[in-house]
């Protein structure tokens, strides 16, 4: 157990790291473009993603890096996207929002709250109807829940039973929005009962209280039962993009989730436990430092599309399946 | 040859797909128990069951959603949406999804989804039921739109859509399914990237398309009677708009009428002017003129709706001007 729960922690301390080093970049104007960053919510990326299989698939969210980081996705091309560079996951067409890679099944990056929801919901049919065995992992946040798009979608999937995992990282906030001001039901997972979909609700500050919420649900869905609700309570450390100012928020109240902090909190229980070392920690940073300082190399070697390929991948360029 | 109506024309081309690719299924409100609320796929769920004729819940964004979806992961969806107006309901999807995943994944991600829906005005259906949006859909790059106008179109135009790798969107307007003809009974395959000549003529182009073309039909007879010959050319897919074929034609006839259902002001009735202004400026012998929607939500007393909607009178007066003004 202690072995898989200091790989958790590695996993999240890359995302910590990597998204530190974005903030550096978007000051230096490498980066540009909205940047949003998942410093606060990595338990939740880590713990559920990690529990997927190779052949499952992935709908994200406009902050996706950590999943997409999880998931495989080369930080190379991660960073190259961000850069707007050719080598990138989505040849510099996306940026930070829209990452995308076919190997591992992440099908965006969808910057409109809640139009990842249906797009999730037909790909779970698609696997069904063609008798595989797949999930489809649709993440989203508290912000999603009042979109129609989730109501209607939660609809769907529960009616026609389809495996659908829907992840909702509840990180209290729409942008600037307070749960309380957007939603007459707080309780967020309380939602799923009226889609007669199965739920639970998980700290989602615990890497190991999601991965394990996220086990359970994975098996339900692969029961062939239909979809499942997982609500992961998390909190973002940064603010909502770079262009926020926080005022709808107080200091103390971040302060307050920081004494939650997924990986610090983690890090001294395996420390506590004997699991770890500060020599371990040191080398799981050097690491770390390590792998991002080649994905800046590489975005930083990387070509410009020719602006003569600006219409490219508006239409296939086959033409047969 | 074979006799029968657009609408059955529709039902035998999904009949077709479905029979040929078990990718393939159509899913939408009221396809199949109803047998679809303009009678288009009834008999298909007796025929091909509940799985591949799929009833959905009046969710509109979440099941164009999940035919694009479906089309990301395997399948080949037909999704009906009952007319265009319910379409707006689904807009996310079409637009940020469907038409953007290619580009926004950097070629990565292809969505072969077809997406059929009733347009047109003409049954008194008042200000909802009876819009024609598809020249504002032509506006978007990422999509194709189609507008069979005839029989044998509505037939075959279904195949290449779902040939095609990206989405496509099939506009059937509603006062044509009642229609019958007689069409061949095989073809090898249809294009839908042309534009057709329809009927020939040296006096005048008027290009139009979906029930246009039969009001142009009508009026070009009787501007035969007086003895000006219009060419009526049928654009049969919005976009890509196919340039070459109303050129060619204004080049011989050097006058064109647009006769188009929509709304004018930045419809594609303006668009098709600034290509033929971009394209054929020094071919026209009087500026180009339009007959189009008039510019309200559509009434539903039948004298209003008949006045805001494009009539072989209002065309044929026109063309008539037209030709006769340096004739």
């Amino acid at each position: 157990m202690s072995a898989h729960a200091v790989e958790l922690l590695y996993q999240m301390l890359r995302i910590r790291r990597f998204e530190e080093k974005c903030v550096e970049l978007y000051s230096s104007q490498k980066i540009r473009g909205f940047l949003h960053l998942y410093i606060g919510e990595e338990a939740v990326a880590v713990g559920s993603i990690s529990c997927l299989a190779p052949d499952d698939a992935i709908v994200a969210t406009y902050r996706e890096h950590g999943q997409a980081l999880v998931r495989g996705v080369s930080p190379g091309a991660i960073m190259a996207e961000m850069y707007g560079k050719r080598e990138g996951c989505a040849r510099g067409r996306g940026g930070s929002m829209h990452f995308f890679d076919t190997q591992k099944r992440l099908y965006g990056g969808n910057a409109i709250v809640g139009g990842g929801l249906p797009p999730a919901v037909g790909m779970a049919l698609a696997d069904k109807m063609q008798n595989r065995q797949r999930v489809t992992c649709c993440v989203f946040g508290d912000g999603a829940v009042a979109e129609g798009e989730f109501h209607e979608s939660m609809n769907l999937a529960s009616l026609w039973k389809l495996p659908v995992l829907f992840l909702c990282e509840n990180n209290l906030y729409a942008m600037g929005t307070a749960l309380r001001l957007e939603h007459c039901v707080t309780e967020l997972v309380k939602k799923a009962d009226a889609y007669n979909v199965a739920s639970a609700a998980v700290d989602g500050m615990d890497v190991l209280a999601v991965e394990a919420a996220t086990q359970k649900a994975l098996a339900y869905i692969r029961s062939g039962v239909g979809p499942y609700f997982l609500e992961c309570r998390t909190y973002r450390f940064r603010a909502h993009s770079m262009f926020d100012a926080e005022l709808y928020r107080s200091k103390a109240e971040v302060e307050e989730w920081k004494k939650r902090d997924p990986i610090s909190n983690l890090s001294a229980h395996l420390k506590s436990e004997g699991a770890i070392t500060d020599a371990d920690i040191e080398e799981m940073e050097r690491k770390v430092a390590h792998e991002i300082a080649e994905a800046v190399n590489f975005a930083e070697a990387g070509t410009w599309e020719p602006v003569e390929d600006l219409t490219r991948f508006v239409y296939s360029e086959r033409r047969t399946s | 040859m074979k006799t029968m109506t657009y609408r059955e024309a529709v039902r035998e081309a999904i009949r077709d797909a479905l029979r040929k690719d078990e990718r393939v299924f159509l899913m939408g409100e009221d396809v199949g128990r109803y047998g679809g609320c303009f009678a288009v796929s009834k008999g298909l769920l007796e025929e091909f069951g509940p799985e591949r004729i799929r009833d959905t819940p009046l969710s509109e964004s979440a099941f164009v959603g999940a035919g694009i979806g479906a089309a990301l992961n395997g399948m080949h969806p037909i999704v009906e949406i009952m007319t265009v107006n319910f379409s707006l309901l689904a807009l996310d999807q079409i637009i940020n999804n469907a038409a953007t995943l290619l580009h926004m994944s950097g070629g990565q991600f292809n969505v072969p989804l077809v997406i059929r829906m009733a347009t047109g005005g003409g049954k008194q259906l008042a200000a909802q039921h009876s819009h024609s949006l598809e020249g504002w859909y032509a506006h978007i790059p990422g999509i194709k739109v189609l507008t069979p106008a005839t029989i044998e179109d509505a037939r075959w135009m279904l195949a290449s859509a779902l040939a095609d790798l990206d989405p496509v969107l099939i506009f059937e307007n509603q006062t044509l399914y009642n229609m019958e003809g007689a069409i061949p009974a095989e073809v090898a395959s249809v294009d839908i990237d042309h534009a057709r000549v329809r009927r020939a003529g040296d006096d005048i182009s008027i290009i139009t398309y979906g029930v246009g073309l039969w009001k142009s039909f009508e009026a070009a007879e009787k501007l035969a009677a007086e003895g000006i010959e219009a060419e009526v050319i049928d654009l049969r897919t919005l976009r890509p708009l196919d340039n070459e074929t109303f050129l060619a034609s204004i080049a011989k006839t050097h006058r064109v009428l647009i006769v188009d259902e929509g709304w004018r002001s930045g419809g594609i009735s303006a668009e098709i002017s600034a290509r033929v202004m971009e394209g054929a400026f020094y071919d026209l012998d009087t500026p180009v003129e339009r007959v189009c929607g008039a510019e309200v939500p559509m009434p539903y007393a039948k004298h209003l709706e008949l006045v805001a909607l494009p009539q072989p009178e209002t065309i044929v007066a026109t063309a008539r001007k037209m030709v006769r003004k340096n004739g």
